[in-house]
């Protein structure tokens, strides 16, 4: 038996991208990509006339996937239009196209896309989220995307690990979106400086997929290039589970971190003690614990992206909301982050939660999120919402304020009008995971 | 080329650079509303040669190129900042807009003429006849800002694939 020198995860998914037995950390590579992930806003739109310009087609049309979902439901004139430019490019590149269906980091797991071990690129910033899956996946422009696509290839600095352990496990009414608003507050918003974050210890192992991919996402808040979970049983029963195939381009349980690897920090938080968290206009580094946050009336209450719309996100916000009415006054918007999540919280009653609560339900996109379409804050409003970043503007005037919690914060401060900590409004033990 | 620095802070965000209400529109529109929110006069009062110096972080948030885009289209000649977000960097390098690290800005000040000499990795400031070391780029990144950023590169590069499939 060799004595291979310890190497991390990201290292491992690297070296393998660029046909090598190890890559050392700050050296600068070319891999292949496995798979390219776009969108309606950076996609068809940006990389055609880029592609025409280099006079080169796609590298491989079936390692790319385009999903509609910033400009859905295409409630402009102008949004209209990129659709359905959108549309015609799929039809014309013959390339895997998912229209409506929901956030493309959703979308692209729950279609079996990934597989763990994957290099892929996305033209978007929540990219990351393919981590979550054992992929490294991280976010580029649509200039760089146009040259990805052209040569299937794209350069990287093979990264240095921040490894973030949390122990024990998390309280009811405690979740992954409370994990990373933590985190953006205690190391910033470029506290991972563009290295691999990297995820691991038993309250992350207890984690649902969909839990785990708001951490992986979020790690683009963090500063960081992916946000990676190594495989284990969860992760293949979920790729399993939708068609996909965990062990697609290698051995999932080759792909860890050996102890001993270089690592560029470790740090070691304590879940047990973690109490929910809400994050102040406007960075989702300003975060503290919802018991410490200032007496704030709340005009909308957002239900939605990527990190909080999920299936299970609405299942928890449900659990809050069920026999509750919003306070007088509140806005309650739900835009559920997938057809097939909504489809099933339908099945299970919870959309019927929000439509009794008096909720406007939005499409299965990025809705107001990325601040794209129609539906937009006004002057002054104040927001809780359960999306991942909360930057002046964004999601409407300039003036409007944005706080940042988990869907069950977002859930209980509609119902009491005022950020409000949800472990008040718990159901009987056992209904929250 | 000289030009003038205009000074901004840590954490500018791609919202403030390439506000989400304009992304529908060209990239005329959007510049014309780069950072507005922030810092109102910008687009209006940017010359081309202006130098953007900015503190830590600087581009941090979406993978809109157009962050970077509005910049080039307003003519900046590049930004000096403590740090970048990974992406945003990225998104210039491929771009052809300058982005270099500096560890010491303390000394540039808002409105001071400046030059930024991006082979040598400095900012010349006549008035004081300061210059402030900067951190040199990597060669392969140097070699696509060379090109003009990522597509003449990879124009050159297929037309040498092309020459050597003829001969």
């Amino acid at each position: 038996m060799t004595t291979a020198t310890p190497t991390t995860l990201a290292q491992k998914i690297v070296a393998r991208a660029c046909g090598r037995d190890t890559v050392t950390p700050g050296e600068v590579v070319t891999a292949q990509v496995d798979l390219a992930m776009i969108h309606d806003s950076g996609g068809p739109r940006r990389v055609e006339p880029i592609l025409q310009d280099l006079g080169v087609g796609l590298f491989d049309p079936d390692k790319v996937v385009l999903i509609s979902d910033h400009f859905v439901p295409g409630d402009t004139d102008e949004g209209a239009r990129i659709l359905e430019l959108t549309r015609q490019w799929a039809k014309a590149r013959k390339v895997a196209f998912h229209d409506g269906e929901g956030i493309c980091h959703v979308v692209l797991p729950e279609r079996g896309h990934l597989a763990p071990g994957m290099l892929v690129v996305g033209g978007d910033s929540h990219s990351p989220t393919g981590g979550a899956f054992g992929a490294y996946m991280f976010g580029i422009g649509a200039t760089e995307m146009a040259g990805v696509l052209a040569t299937g290839e794209i350069w990287l600095k093979v990264p240095e690990t921040i490894l973030i352990d949390w122990q024990g496990s998390l309280s009811p009414g405690v979740t992954a979106k409370d994990i990373m608003l933590a985190l953006c507050g205690r190391l910033g918003m470029d506290g991972g400086q563009y290295q691999a974050v990297e995820y691991t210890g038993p309250a992350i192992a207890a984690l649902s997929m969909q839990e785990r991919m708001t951490l992986s996402n979020m790690a683009a808040e963090l500063g960081g290039q992916a946000g990676l979970i190594a495989p284990d049983a969860t992760t293949a029963a979920f790729l399993e589970g939708v068609g996909g195939d965990p062990a697609r381009v290698c051995d999932w349980r080759t792909l860890g971190t050996d102890p001993g690897a270089p690592l560029m920090a470790h740090h070691v938080f304590d879940a047990t003690t973690l109490a929910p968290q809400v994050a102040a206009p406007h960075s989702p580094a300003n975060s503290a614990p919802v018991t410490e946050a200032p007496e704030t009336p709340v005009d909308v209450a957002y239900i939605g992206a990527c990190t909080g719309a999920k299936y299970e996100d609405l299942k928890n916000a449900a659990a809050i909301l069920r026999g509750r009415a919003l306070a007088p006054g509140v806005e309650l918007l739900v835009a559920p982050a997938s057809r097939r999540d909504q489809d099933r919280a339908a099945a299970e009653g919870i959309m019927a939660v929000f439509e009794d609560a008096g909720a406007r339900i939005l499409a299965n996109a990025c809705g107001i999120c990325a601040g794209y379409g129609a539906d937009r804050l006004g002057e002054d409003v104040t927001c809780i919402s359960s999306t991942a970043r909360n930057f002046k503007g964004r999601m409407g005037a300039a003036s409007s304020k944005v706080w940042l919690g988990s869907p069950l914060t977002v859930a209980a401060s509609a119902v009491a009008g005022r950020i409000t900590d949800p472990r008040d409004f718990l159901p009987t033990k056992g209904v929250l995971a | 080329m000289t030009g003038r620095v205009f000074l901004l802070g840590d954490d500018i965000d791609t919202d403030q650079l390439a506000p989400g209400q304009y992304m529908k529109g060209g990239i005329e529109m959007l510049a014309a509303h780069c950072l507005e929110g922030v810092r109102p006069d910008f687009a209006a009062t940017v010359s081309p040669g202006d130098v953007i110096v900015a503190g830590k972080n600087f581009g941090m948030g979406s993978s809109r190129e157009q962050a970077a885009e509005a910049l080039k289209h307003l003519g900046v000649a590049g930004v000096v900042a403590t740090s970048f977000a990974g992406i945003f960097y990225r998104n210039a390098i491929n771009l052809g807009l300058p982005v270099l690290t500096g560890a010491d800005l303390g000394a540039v000040t808002d409105g001071a003429r400046v030059r930024l000499d991006v082979e040598a990795a400095t900012l010349e400031l006549p008035d004081t006849g300061g210059r402030v070391a900067l951190a040199p780029l990597p060669d392969n990144l140097k070699a696509l800002l060379a090109d003009g950023g990522l597509v003449p590169h990879l124009k050159k590069r297929f037309a040498r694939k092309r020459e050597k499939e003829k001969s």
